[in-house]
């Protein structure tokens, strides 16, 4: 059956095919949308298949460890910055071992469209002896879930599934399983000298999985998802010119240049990765045939300093030597355009620069303005930095310690109102940092999931030193940055706020609104006089969840 | 056939309906499609931008090389100039004129009219007017995909087809408004 998916949907469909029994997820861009089409999903819910939110990625790893434990397929879905708040129990299954198959979906966010860095997560995959692939396209996309399923019970450890935005969050046809694989029956074969990593059960475990290392690179060498396109040379040389190692998406705009490029080019050698650890037989096998090798990889130079080595050889191009850009996406403009440039292919038609649209686009250039993301209009998030501006500007040298949500755009003008944005949760301890430094005021503005995620243990250390910080949970009961999910603390903050210590009298609630802001500005005010942990709760729904929730209601 | 879309406006416009329609027509044509969307923080009121590639032949990339762009469907004047680099000598601007004012140095209107107005291959309408004045407020976009239809080489019969696979969840009456303003838009172009 074909049917027309994102990439996400793809790798959602491919898992629910594959005999999922859970994914266990928090929202983050662009991994999303996995969890929604499970959630979703006809087969997922009629077999009852878990899917709801975690409160954070490290919930969500190790509540799918527990299920393979249990010998049932789970799959754990996250941005790559996730990955950094479950690497804990991540690096610790690739010494457990798994029972029913573990993939662990990370999405890459090379030039940050929504993210704080641009870290490669195969790096992961590396130095915890973890199996990863990468698929190239949609369709891989999906038949990899069954085939990193399967492999992850036949090597009992975790495989890692890594893919970047362009894959996540773009669409094509895919053919489909018309039927889905049934779940694993729950077993007991967990042993119990695998998962207790004791030190005597660890070093054991850390000597088995060392030693599967050989094995995982001869089966990604034998991979069909790893092909090596070997034409003869022409010309009767020796050697090509030049030969091309790329892997993912980047693959594809190696093909399109091969595509675009005038009929009588040259057919280049290129060597496809899509599951690692790296095939080095490959890998020599390429380098053997050509002058120069090109790595075009999406990310970080992950293939290109292992190929590269110490010995920097001169014959190994890509973003450490400039062919290519070291940061940011590739497009199939910088890519054709390295491979033209170092002799693989003559260089594309480009725009012609005589043509009226050229003469129109520079013109254009220059009257195109930048238009930044910015908080929607009637959103209370904009009336919590109006209150707060207003109150601050009494203030000498006042600090404002910014989270990770919609709520990071307060920045932005006209609020210009945060001070830092760092990592989920460390607007709280942040601010309490600089409070022992000395700071006053010092305030944490964090958001509802944001601070169930990695908020509640940071504010406990504030109240265990009573610091002298305001930390102002802006409610809009949603996850709202990744499009509404729910959110897990939804109407339990104050009770876990009273829960961790806050003085019943310092755990503050308004409703953000312009007609309250006497109330509000009073009430900031005063939790900022008062010298010890107060938290400010301003409530009120997302705006795009409320409008979406009317719209629902006047349907029915 | 080939056709490389770039799909444009700002966060909210409602671009991605458009991409879904043409999309359905075009797999209905058992074309191979490639689209691909942002999603995240530009959604919040930023520029958008969905690259749709359709062709009878397998496509390598998800995204357009610059100048290869057949056709640009924007739902805003400003938006449509932002992507020109990546528009073919011979391909098509199909634009709303209506202006999307949410930022401060958001620039002087008669001279983006009129700098649109100087491209070879032009259509530029005020989709919300028409929308508004053909009692189809809430389908702005899709007479955009009526004006869009002949630059995209999809019969129009297709994208009536489209329409009623895509919308057929939200019943009749959404369905038929929608078709009203396709045929709304064709006849603009």
């Amino acid at each position: 059956m074909k049917r027309l998916l994102l990439g996400d949907e793809a790798i959602a469909l491919g898992a629910i095919h594959a005999g999922l029994s859970g994914v266990y997820a928090y929202p983050g861009t662009p991994s999303t949308e996995i969890t929604e089409f499970i959630q979703a999903d006809a087969t997922a819910r009629e077999r009852r298949l878990h899917s709801r939110w975690c409160v954070n990625e490290k919930t969500a790893m190790e509540a799918a460890l527990g299920m393979s434990f249990m010998g049932k397929r789970a799959l754990v879905c996250m941005k790559h910055v996730g990955l950094n708040v479950c690497a804990d129990p991540f690096v610790n299954s690739g010494m457990t071992g798994v029972n029913g198959g573990v993939v662990v979906l990370v999405a890459d966010d090379p030039s940050m469209h929504s993210s704080q860095d641009e870290q490669d997560s195969r790096f992961y995959g590396k130095f915890a002896m973890i199996p990863t692939f990468e698929p190239s396209s949609q369709q891989e996309a999906y038949d990899m879930m069954a085939a990193a399923f399967d492999y992850s019970e036949a090597q009992c450890l975790p495989v890692l599934m890594r893919v970047t935005t362009r894959m996540a969050h773009s669409r094509a046809v895919v053919n489909v399983a018309d039927e889905p694989r049934p779940e694993n029956a729950m077993n007991y074969d967990a042993k119990a000298a695998n998962w207790v990593l004791l030190p005597a059960n660890a070093r054991r475990r850390n000597d088995i999985v060392t030693a599967q290392q050989a094995q995982l690179e001869a089966d990604a060498a034998a991979s069909p998802y790893n092909v090596l396109d070997m034409p003869a040379p022409t010309d009767g040389a020796a050697q090509h010119p030049l030969g091309i190692i790329a892997s993912g998406i980047a693959y594809n705009y190696v093909c399109e240049a091969m595509r675009t490029a005038p009929r009588d080019s040259r057919r280049l050698p290129v060597l496809k990765v899509s599951q690692y650890p790296l095939p080095k037989t490959l890998v020599r096998q390429m380098l053997g045939a050509c002058r120069q090798v090109m790595v075009v990889e999406e990310g970080q130079p992950f293939i290109e300093e292992q190929v590269r080595g110490v010995f920097e050889s001169r014959d190994i191009l890509g973003r450490l030597t400039g062919q290519l850009p070291r940061t940011g996406e590739l497009t199939p403009d910088s890519v054709a355009a390295a491979i033209a440039a170092n002799g693989g292919l003559p260089a594309p038609d480009s725009h012609c620069p005589s043509s009226p649209c050229a003469s129109e686009a520079s013109a254009a250039a220059t009257l195109v303005a930048p238009r930044p993301p910015q908080l929607c209009q009637g959103c209370g998030h904009r009336d919590v930095y109006t209150a707060l501006n207003q109150v601050l500007a009494d203030y000498d040298n006042a600090r404002v310690f910014g989270d990770i949500g919609c709520y990071t755009l307060g920045f932005l003008p006209p609020y210009k109102a945060i001070h830092s944005c760092v990592d989920m949760g460390a607007s709280i301890t942040m601010a309490k940092g600089a409070a022992d430094a000395g700071q006053w005021p010092a305030v944490a503005i964090i958001g509802d999931s944001t601070f169930t995620h990695s908020g509640m243990t940071g504010l406990l250390d504030a109240v265990n030193e009573n610091a002298d910080i305001t930390v102002i949970i802006s409610d809009n009961l949603t996850t709202a940055m990744t499009g509404g999910q729910d959110s897990a603390g939804t109407n339990k903050f104050e009770a876990i706020c009273l829960g961790l210590g806050v003085s019943p009298d310092h755990v503050r609630v308004v409703v953000p609104l312009p007609k309250n802001m006497p109330e509000i500005t009073d009430i900031l005010r005063q939790e900022i006089n008062y010298h010890g942990v107060s938290v400010i709760i301003p409530r009120r729904e997302c705006i795009q969840t409320f409008k979406r929730h009317a719209k629902a209601k006047a349907r029915q | 056939m080939k056709c490389d879309i770039i799909l444009c406006g700002v966060g909210g416009q409602g671009i991605l309906s458009i991409a879904t329609i043409i999309g359905q027509a075009a797999m209905d044509e058992n074309l191979y499609i490639k689209q691909a969307e942002v999603h995240g923080m530009s959604q919040r009121g930023g520029d958008v931008q969905s690259n749709l590639r359709i062709s009878s032949e397998p496509i390598a990339s998800d995204l357009i090389a610059k100048g290869r762009a057949d056709v640009i469907i924007s739902m805003e004047p400003m938006e449509a100039l932002r992507y020109l680099p990546y528009l073919a000598n011979d391909g098509w601007v199909i634009t709303s004129t209506a202006p999307f004012v949410n930022i401060p140095d958001y620039p002087d209107t008669a001279q983006l009219l009129d700098t649109l107005g100087r491209l070879p291959h032009v259509v530029a309408i005020d989709i919300e007017q028409l929308a508004k004045d053909n009692g189809v407020p809430r389908s702005a976009n899709v007479i955009l995909l009526g004006a869009a239809q002949k630059a995209l080489g999809i019969d129009y019969d297709k994208l009536e087809a489209a329409i009623r696979a895509v919308f057929g969840r939200k019943g009749d009456d959404i369905v038929s408004a929608n078709i009203k303003a396709l045929g709304i838009g064709r006849q603009q172009a």
